[in-house]
């Protein structure tokens, strides 16, 4: 197995390095809505208690490494990829007609993900580092439980319009990283088949929709109500 | 038809080129995009300039020497032409056309519009062949049977020029198109499975080496390639470098 060249350093490993951690960041995108979902019925026991599995369970713990692992590779990967792709063009063009030939999400992957990036950490610092290390006050549940009070913390950050509207452009940047990166990730990987590529195209497509409006719906839903 | 021309001047590889503009009148809408050059170098010898540098060789879509960006694109606003087979009815009387020559730092200029794209040839050499015997004591051609479709794919991706246009047009001015096609045409064909592992692995190293840029996957590159490439070329040389890198020993 070619280590040093062929699966690391090379130009296609860079690639497939990002392929792979950004399809296992979409299946974690599935997971995370839907143990949001609870925001917007207004169940706080059943959120606060996700909350708590999610941060004790010991199998969550290892896939959460997995996860961070994934997110930083993505990204110092995506930089690195980003850098080199700015080096590859030292005189840069003075006309160059970028909408005539590609999608728009398509040419800003590298902006569209820097503003992911920024957004996950402000996310975590407000909620992943306040479940872990801050002091998020208690409650006894009626079976007993002592569980920490999340779902209040959520509620309060998001009812602050100017947080609410940082989340919903952030999901629309989100949605357009998606809109070009699912099914990218598949051609990178080497997945092109005249039957299955529409397929994946429009299951991509639909996916940034539903996932980018499904996110944004939080913020909006608790701000208003 | 009279045009206002912006064209990037640069007298050799380490100057500093910018744009001057001239005018041209009396532009037939037949001609094609070339010979309005040649009209423009022409009027600049009488003044005294020296002429717009430019490649150029069968002026009939199959050299792929051409390598001209017009208006932002790859060999001006037409699909599937190369710059000579580009003709001067696409663009609007009195209009402003900006010239540049295909811009990569694998594709240094050489002047003016001409660049030098001796990095392809270099791919090529890495792996870009068959060492089995192609001429002379051979047997018969149909005795080795090759599926109609492995005949097509192969066939479309030697239809690559190599002219640059992908390069030039691609955002990160990535040769994957051009290295996958000519990876592609090879190893489709039962000739060309030899050495498949091997031709792709030092391909894609020596486009690496010349400082290409990496593929997005904005599919900017077929959309412009005046052949017609298609970026299967690209998701099949990802499949080989993947499965090839995995089993070399």
């Amino acid at each position: 197995m070619d280590l040093s060249g062929g699966l690391i350093r090379s130009s296609l490993a860079r690639k497939y390095w990002m392929a792979l951690t950004g399809l296992f960041l979409c299946s974690f995108l599935v997971v995370h809505l839907l143990g949001n979902l609870p925001l917007l019925t207004g169940s706080k026991e059943m959120f606060n208690s996700y909350a708590h599995f999610m941060t004790t369970f010991p199998l969550i713990k290892i896939v959460s490494y997995l996860l961070y692992i994934s997110i930083l590779l993505h990204s110092v990967d995506g930089l690195l990829l980003a850098r080199s792709n700015k080096a590859a063009r030292e005189t840069r063009y003075v006309k160059y007609n970028g909408k005539a030939n590609a999608s728009w999400s398509s040419r800003n992957m590298a902006v569209l993900g820097t503003l992911t990036l920024v957004f996950l950490i402000i996310h975590m610092k407000s909620f992943w580092y306040e479940m872990h290390f801050g002091n998020i006050p208690t409650y006894i549940t009626s079976d007993g439980d002592e569980l920490k009070d999340l779902y209040s913390i959520t509620v309060a950050a998001f009812q602050q319009p100017w947080y609410a509207v940082f989340y919903v452009i952030s999901m629309m940047g989100l949605g357009f990283h998606l809109w070009h990166g699912f099914s990218s990730s598949f051609q990178t990987l080497g997945i092109n088949h005249a039957k299955y590529t529409p397929i994946i195209e429009i299951v991509g497509k639909a996916f940034s929709v539903i996932i980018s409006l499904a996110f944004a719906s939080i913020p909006i839903y608790l701000l208003l109500s | 038809m009279n045009f206002t021309i912006n064209v990037w001047r640069q007298n050799g590889p380490k100057e500093k080129g910018g744009i001057a503009t001239y005018k041209v009148s009396n532009i037939s809408d037949d001609m094609s995009f070339l010979e309005m050059i040649d009209v423009l170098n022409e009027q600049l010898i009488i003044q005294d300039i020296d002429p717009v540098v430019f490649d150029h060789d069968c002026r009939e879509g199959i050299c792929g020497m051409c390598s001209m960006f017009i208006n932002g694109e790859a060999h001006g606003p037409g699909r599937g032409v190369t710059t000579c087979q580009l003709h001067m009815r696409e663009f609007k009387d009195g209009d402003t056309i900006t010239i540049e020559p295909f811009r990569a730092k694998a594709f240094p200029v050489i002047k003016d519009l001409m660049v030098d794209r001796g990095s392809f040839d270099r791919i090529i050499q890495a792996g870009g062949y068959v060492s089995v015997n192609t001429s002379g004591n051979l047997p018969d051609a149909n005795a080795t049977p090759i599926e109609k479709q492995d005949a097509d794919a192969a066939f479309d991706s030697a239809t690559c020029i190599g002219c640059g246009a992908c390069v030039a047009t691609c955002k990160n001015a990535s040769a994957m198109l051009f290295t996958s096609a000519k990876v592609s045409q090879l190893s489709l064909l039962p000739q060309g499975k030899i050495e498949a592992s091997e031709r792709v692995m030092n391909m894609v190293k020596q486009m690496d080496l010349e400082g290409f840029g990496n593929c997005t996957n904005t599919g900017a590159c077929e959309v412009e390639c005046p052949k017609g490439i298609s970026i299967e070329n690209i998701a099949r040389m990802n499949r080989e470098y993947l499965s090839a890198s995995i089993t070399s020993k």
